[in-house]
């Protein structure tokens, strides 16, 4: 049986004023049937690009130079933008960070929903009526809110109805783009378990992307762990937290605080990331590294393997055990 | 709360702003009359206003049996009056929903695509702009014939750059909110979300707008029709001022012949104007005081 989801060497680059921004170097990843995968690192690494590129709606400065995205094998890097269009929201779709924006105010929540549903199944008015009513009662709303504005939605809510708007054609994969950023404490755990209580049922692949690790430890089978441009490190959840190979994924652990031990203030990584429109050769986490060795300003470590399925890119890890 | 409520709310609230605006109080009422008179007002009209009368009716004073008097043709000033309102107000709002129909398509087409599609469609909107519009529309008008479907036609594609102008700067504020990508992400159609989400949004600009247009309209059938390019057949007050002006009924001292329908004609544009201020006051947040 195919993989869902295979990225390979997926490179993603914006053209600016100053130059080339090379935002994705050369990721590559897989996605099982109802596998979930985080994606974290610091705000500019790439997460979202790695998404957009994906999804394939990256904005129009934005191009993938190289790499292959295969989706059941077959490649969406290489279509065309109508045939895309056409497949959009069917293979792949998202759900977006800030729910508040991206309903339209002057149109109904259901209406919205159903436009997916019209656009791509052809389905006749009241079918997809009835689609939008069933859908929103999954994601725990009722059916009879379809005939309201976003304006009268809680932001749970619309986060919610951005969710049911993002499995409206049944999708191969879902994304969710921070889902929760703009959410409290509680409707983010809802909405999270709710996310993940669906993928469950109806196999989907999902992507997470966020900041916050203690959420990926929850939700995800597997974490990818972005810096630069690159995935330093990735590996199941025990790997990443038990086993953590790469330093940078050690100070980003670190930043969170954990509730049983004693209390710290997290010390953050100093530093900031680097200039992503002049990278300098060698390792581009060496200069915030505090087990820097001169090999690390020269040769960019390559990602190896260092258990089943846990993979770093760190002159110093080595095979089973971390460093 | 349903949908029907919440559009109740709304147009309740709207009659609300505009029962507390005085320039919206002002222009809807003076509107509402000259829309009662156009509608109704030939209906009680015992005179025609094509005909010429009798030799002896010719230029009578206000008063008796001619309420206003009578034009060099022997004709009721009062009825011509009347039956003037209807084409008037006919050509303010069928010049103006061509007006906007173009302006909207260039404006929203314009403002989204950007790029080339952009500059050639706002070099040709500048172009129409700069154009002195009299002189253009006394040569469409006089190249396609006097009647008044044709001065409908001439003031509708003359009027238009403004709107479109309007339309593309909102368009180009609406497209970049998070709605419209989300909705490319959904793969819909440059078309679908244009008729879709883009219009429904700048529409309320839109609609202030068009109310300034119609007046611009009403002011163009005038000028055009006084220019001796109206419709004869057609009784407009812009035919009523030309006629007045050619039979010299200024310095005849027949003031009853020339100013009723300069009256009108001040007293509508003046209505769609103020309405058009107090529209966008009340529809466009960011002159709101409150």
């Amino acid at each position: 049986m195919k993989k869902l989801l295979e990225v390979e060497n997926l490179n993603t680059w914006f053209h600016t004023s100053k130059g080339d921004l090379k935002a994705v170097r050369g990721v590559s990843f897989d996605l099982e049937y109802g596998e979930s995968l985080g994606l974290v690192g610091e705000s500019g690494c790439g997460k979202t690009t790695c998404a957009l590129s994906i999804a394939r709606l990256l904005p129009k400065e934005g191009r993938i130079t190289g790499g292959k995205i295969l989706l059941e094998g077959v490649d969406l890097a290489a279509m065309t933008e109508e045939e895309i269009r056409k497949k959009r929201w069917k293979d792949v779709s998202i759900v977006f960070q800030g729910a508040m924006n991206a309903l339209n105010p002057v149109m109904k929540v259901g209406d919205q929903i159903s436009e997916a549903i019209i656009l791509h199944d052809k389905t006749s008015k009241e079918e997809a009526k009835r689609r939008t009513a069933e859908i929103l009662e999954l994601v725990e709303i009722s059916a009879k809110r379809a005939e309201n504005y976003p304006h009268e939605f809680s932001g749970g809510m619309k986060q919610r109805a951005m969710i049911a708007m993002a499995l409206a054609c049944n999708p191969k994969i879902v994304i969710g783009d921070e889902p929760t950023t703009a959410l409290d404490v509680m409707v983010q755990a809802q909405i999270l378990n709710l996310l993940n209580k669906i993928r469950k049922e109806y196999r989907m692949g999902f992507i997470l992307i966020t900041h916050d690790l203690s959420v990926l430890g929850e939700i995800c089978d597997k974490i990818a762990v972005m810096y630069a441009g690159k995935i330093v490190e990735m590996g199941t959840v025990e790997d990443i937290f038990e086993r953590t190979a790469h330093p940078y994924t050690k100070k980003l652990i670190s930043c969170f605080p954990n509730i049983h031990g004693e209390k710290v203030i997290p010390e953050g990584i100093p530093g900031s990331p680097p200039n992503m429109l002049a990278i300098r050769p060698g390792c581009s986490f060496a200069p915030r590294c505090t087990e820097k060795q001169p090999c690390c300003e020269q040769s960019e470590p390559e990602s190896r393997q260092i258990g089943a399925g846990h993979y770093a890119a760190c002159h110093f890890v080595r095979g089973g055990e971390g460093r | 709360m349903n949908y029907r409520e919440f559009r109740y709310r709304r147009l309740k609230e709207f009659l609300h702003a505009v029962r507390n605006n005085k320039m919206a109080l002002v222009g809807s009422l003076t509107l509402l009359f000259f829309l009662l008179v156009a509608i109704f007002g030939p209906i009680f009209v015992p005179f025609s206003t094509l005909e010429f009368g009798e030799v002896e009716d010719m230029l009578l004073p206000p008063g008796g049996e001619h309420l206003l008097g009578t034009d060099d043709m022997g004709r009721d000033v009062l009825a011509n009056l009347i039956s003037g309102a209807r084409i008037s107000l006919l050509v303010g709002v069928l010049a103006t929903a061509i007006s906007m129909v173009i302006g909207c398509a260039i404006g929203i087409v314009s403002g989204y695509f950007g790029g080339r599609i952009d500059q050639l469609l706002m070099r040709f909107t500048d172009f129409f702009l700069v154009i002195p519009w009299l002189p253009l529309m006394m040569v469409l008008a006089a190249v396609l014939g006097t009647n008044i479907w044709n001065i409908i036609l001439v003031i509708g594609i003359t009027s238009w750059p403004g709107s479109a102008r309007v339309v593309r700067s909102q368009t180009l504020s609406v497209k970049e909110r998070q709605f419209v990508e989300r909705t490319v992400s959904i793969g819909a159609s440059s078309g679908h979300i244009m008729l879709r989400h883009i219009l429904p949004n700048v529409f309320p600009l839109v609609f202030a707008n068009t109310v300034l247009v119609a007046a611009i309209a009403i002011t163009s059938e005038t000028t055009l029709s006084f220019l001796g390019l109206g419709d004869p057949s057609q009784a407009s007050w812009g035919m009523m001022l030309h006629y007045a002006f050619e039979s010299g009924a200024a310095s005849a001292g027949a003031y009853w012949y020339y100013l009723p329908p300069g009256f009108c004609v001040v007293a509508v544009v003046l209505a769609f104007t103020l309405m058009g201020y107090a529209f966008d006051e009340i529809l466009n947040p960011k002159l709101k005081n409150r």
